[in-house]
C-alpha cells in the first residue's frame, strides 16, 4: 500500500531540512503529535525552528527568512490563526517581487480542522488570502497532489498558501474527476469537501441523477481544464461549488467566473454564515453528503 | 572623537541635509507629487552609523529601514540619482519602477530592503533575514513603530536567539504629531534590557553614538537615539521653528572645514536635482 498524505508530507519535510538545508518555522512543532504526524522528529539544529507565541511577528520572521531565498515552510497549526499570521505574508512577502524585484517565497502550511473546537480556530480560511495579489493558493488532499505542489513551489519564486485539512491526513487515495458524458449536475469541490462530494455523487446516482465531479487543487490561479468547463456548459442544471470556508470568498468568486465562462447557473455551499460553537448543536461544519444531496435535489427539481 | 571621523560623518550628514532641503523645496513647488517623508534633522544617526560601521566594523550589514529612510539610503551609499528619480516619478531610473515612493526605498547594491509602509514590520522581517543569513543586520524604527506589538514580540525572539542585530530607535518623540508621553510610560532601552539585550538611551551626537561601536553586531543591542524632525511628518512644512538642529551644532564645532563641506554639497546637490528636473 502507498503512503498516507501525512507520511508524504513528513517525508517531504525531512528532505527539505536534511537534503535542501531548508527551514520549517512554527509554534510548538517539536511536541507531542508533531503536527498530526506531518513533521519528522527533528529540532532547531536541523532547521526545525520554534517561534515564540508572537503570531504576527512570527509571520514577519518567516518573511525575512524567505527574503534570504531559503524557501521556508511556515506551519500554521489551525487556519483560524491566519488572522494573526498572515499580515506580513500578504503585505510584504507577496509584494516584494513586484515592488522591489526581490522574490520572497514562503510555503505556508495552513491546516484546517473543525468539529467541537469553537468559534475562531477551526475550518479553512483560504479566502482570507484570496483577495490579495502576489500569491498562489492550493489545496492538496492526496499524496501525489502534495508532491506536485511542493515541487512546483521549489521551482517557483512566489508565496504559496497551502490549504491543508487534518481530515485528509490519513488519505492514501488519489481523487479523480468525473467529467465523461452528459451530466445532469456537476460538483466542484475544494479541500475536505472533496471526500463528501464522492459520497453525495454515489447517493444521487442511485436516485438516477448523472453527477460530474471536478476537484479543485489550484484555487489561485484557478486551474480548471477546458474539458471540465465543457462538462459544466453541457450539463442540464449547472454546478455547485463546495468549500470548507464561508462562501462569501473563494466559492462565490469562482462561481461568478464560471457562470460567465459556461453560461450556466453555478451555486455554492460552504460554512453557514455564523460562528461555530463547541457543542454539536451549534457547530458550523463543512457540508456533508446528506446536505449536499439535499441541496442538489432541490436545485435539480425542475 | 577623532576629528577626521567627525568630519567624515559631517560630510555624509551634509549630503543628506542638502538632499532633503531640495526635496522639501520641490515638494513645496509641487514638482514632487507623491507624499514624502523627510529625515532632515535626524541625519546624524544614519551618517554616524554608516561611517562607523564601514570604518570600524568593516562589514556591509543588511539594512532594514522605515518610511523616513532617505538619510539611511544615502548614508550607506545608495545612489542619489535613483532616489531623485523615485521622488520625481521617473520610473525608468527609479529602483522600484516608482512602486515604492519615498517610503519604500531599496537598493540591492547596499543590501537595503524595502519597507512596506506598515510601521514596524521591518523589525520582524529584518530579524528573520538575520536569523537565516547570519549576516550582521541593522534595523531602524521610529519611536512609535517600536510600540507595535509585533515589534516587541520580535525583539524578544531576536534576544533569545542572540542575533547580531543593531536595533536603532530614531526617537523624534513623535508619532505623526502625538508625543511619546501621551502614548506610553515606558522606554525602549528598558524594554530591550528586560529582554536581556543591551539597551541604551542617547543623543544623536556622533560622539555619543561612537561610544557603543564595540558592541555592534556582537550580539543584539538596541540604541534609543533622541533626535528631532525638522519638517512635517509628510510633505513640506514645519511644525515649529524652535527645533534643536544637530547639523548647525556640528557645523559650528567643526568650523571652517565644515562650512566648506556644507557649501560644496549645497551646490553639488542642487545641480543634481536641477539636472533631473530638466529631463522631466
Ligand atoms: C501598521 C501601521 N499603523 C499605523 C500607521 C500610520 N502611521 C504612519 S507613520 C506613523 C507614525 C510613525 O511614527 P514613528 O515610528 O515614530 O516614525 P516617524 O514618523 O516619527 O519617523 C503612523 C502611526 C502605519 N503606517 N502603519
Ligand atoms: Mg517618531
Amino acid at each position: 500500500m502507498g503512503k498516507t498524505l501525512k507520511e508524504t508530507i513528513k517525508e517531504i519535510i525531512r528532505k527539505h531540512l536534511k537534503n535542501k538545508k531548508g527551514k520549517v518555522f512554527g509554534q510548538c512543532l517539536t511536541a507531542v503529535g508533531w503536527v498530526g504526524g506531518t513533521l519528522p522528529e527533528l529540532y532547531e539544529k536541523d532547521g526545525m525552528i520554534e517561534l515564540s507565541m508572537a503570531d504576527v511577528a512570527g509571520g514577519g520572521i518567516v518573511t525575512g527568512s524567505a527574503l534570504m531565498n531559503e524557501k521556508p515552510i511556515y506551519v500554521i497549526r489551525y487556519q483560524g490563526f491566519n488572522w494573526y499570521n498572515a499580515p506580513m505574508i500578504v503585505n510584504y512577502a507577496a509584494k516584494s517581487k513586484e515592488i522591489w524585484n526581490t522574490p520572497c517565497p514562503v510555503f505556508v502550511r495552513g491546516i484546517g480542522m473543525e468539529g467541537g473546537i469553537g468559534p475562531v480556530a477551526g475550518s479553512s480560511h483560504h479566502s482570507l488570502y484570496y483577495r490579495m495579489p502576489g500569491l498562489k493558493i492550493v489545496s492538496p488532499m492526496t499524496p501525489k497532489e502534495y508532491k506536485k505542489i511542493y515541487n512546483s513551489f521549489m521551482k517557483d519564486d512566489e508565496v504559496y498558501y497551502v490549504s491543508e485539512h487534518r481530515g485528509s491526513f490519513n488519505n492514501k487515495i488519489e481523487l479523480k474527476d468525473d467529467i465523461k458524458g452528459k451530466k445532469d449536475f456537476v460538483i466542484i469541490a475544494i479541500s475536505i469537501t472533496r471526500f463528501e462530494a464522492i459520497k453525495a455523487k454515489e447517493i444521487l446516482e442511485k436516485k438516477g441523477l448523472r453527477i460530474g465531479i471536478i476537484n479543485i487543487l489550484w484555487i489561485k490561479p484557478l486551474k480548471i481544464s477546458k474539458a471540465s468547463i465543457r462538462c459544466i456548459t453541457n450539463s442540464k442544471f449547472g454546478a455547485i461549488i463546495l468549500d470548507d470556508d464561508y462562501v462569501d470568498g473563494i466559492s462565490n468568486s469562482i462561481a461568478n467566473k464560471l457562470t460567465h465562462m459556461t453560461n450556466k447557473k453555478i451555486f455554492t455551499l460552504g460554512l453557514s454564515d455564523k460562528s461555530a460553537g463547541f457543542h454539536k448543536k451549534v457547530d458550523n461544519l463543512p457540508p456533508n453528503s446528506d446536505q449536499i444531496v439535499k441541496k442538489i435535489i432541490s436545485l435539480t427539481k425542475n | 572623537m577623532h576629528r577626521k571621523l567627525r568630519i567624515k560623518i559631517f560630510e555624509k550628514a551634509s549630503l543628506c541635509r542638502h538632499f532633503e532641503t531640495n526635496a522639501y523645496k520641490f515638494s513645496e513647488k509641487k514638482l514632487i507629487k507623491i507624499p514624502i517623508y523627510l529625515s532632515a534633522g535626524q541625519e546624524f544617526i544614519s551618517a554616524s552609523l554608516a561611517t562607523i560601521i564601514n570604518d570600524f566594523c568593516k562589514v556591509k550589514p543588511l539594512i532594514f529601514a522605515q518610511h523616513r529612510c532617505h538619510s539611511t539610503y544615502l548614508s550607506f551609499g545608495g545612489e542619489m540619482d535613483n532616489l531623485i528619480a523615485e521622488l520625481l516619478g521617473n520610473y525608468k531610473l527609479s529602483n522600484t519602477g516608482c512602486m515604492g515612493g519615498s517610503a519604500s526605498i531599496y537598493s540591492k547594491k547596499i543590501n537595503m530592503f524595502g519597507h512596506d509602509g506598515h510601521m514596524g514590520t521591518q523589525v520582524p522581517i529584518g530579524i528573520g533575514a538575520c536569523f537565516t543569513s547570519k549576516k550582521p543586520t541593522i534595523i531602524f524604527m521610529g519611536d512609535a513603530a517600536a510600540e507595535e506589538d509585533y515589534v516587541l514580540g520580535a525583539l524578544g525572539w531576536a534576544a533569545t536567539k542572540k542575533l547580531p542585530i543593531l536595533f536603532i530607535v530614531e526617537d523624534n518623540n513623535l508619532s505623526i504629531l502625538t508625543e511619546k508621553k501621551v502614548r506610553r510610560n515606558w522606554d525602549m532601552h528598558d524594554v530591550a534590557r528586560s529582554f536581556k539585550m543591551k539597551g541604551y538611551n542617547l543623543k544623536d551626537s556622533p560622539n555619543e553614538i561612537e561610544k557603543y561601536k564595540k558592541f555592534f553586531f556582537k550580539e543584539p543591542m538596541l540604541l534609543n537615539i533622541n533626535t528631532n524632525r525638522m519638517f512635517w511628518h509628510a510633505g513640506a512644512g514645519k511644525d515649529s521653528d524652535k527645533i534643536f538642529d544637530r547639523y548647525l551644532i556640528e557645523k559650528k564645532i567643526l568650523g571652517k572645514e565644515a562650512e566648506k563641506i556644507d557649501k560644496k554639497f549645497n551646490s553639488m546637490i542642487k545641480k543634481k536635482w536641477e539636472k533631473h528636473l530638466k529631463k522631466q
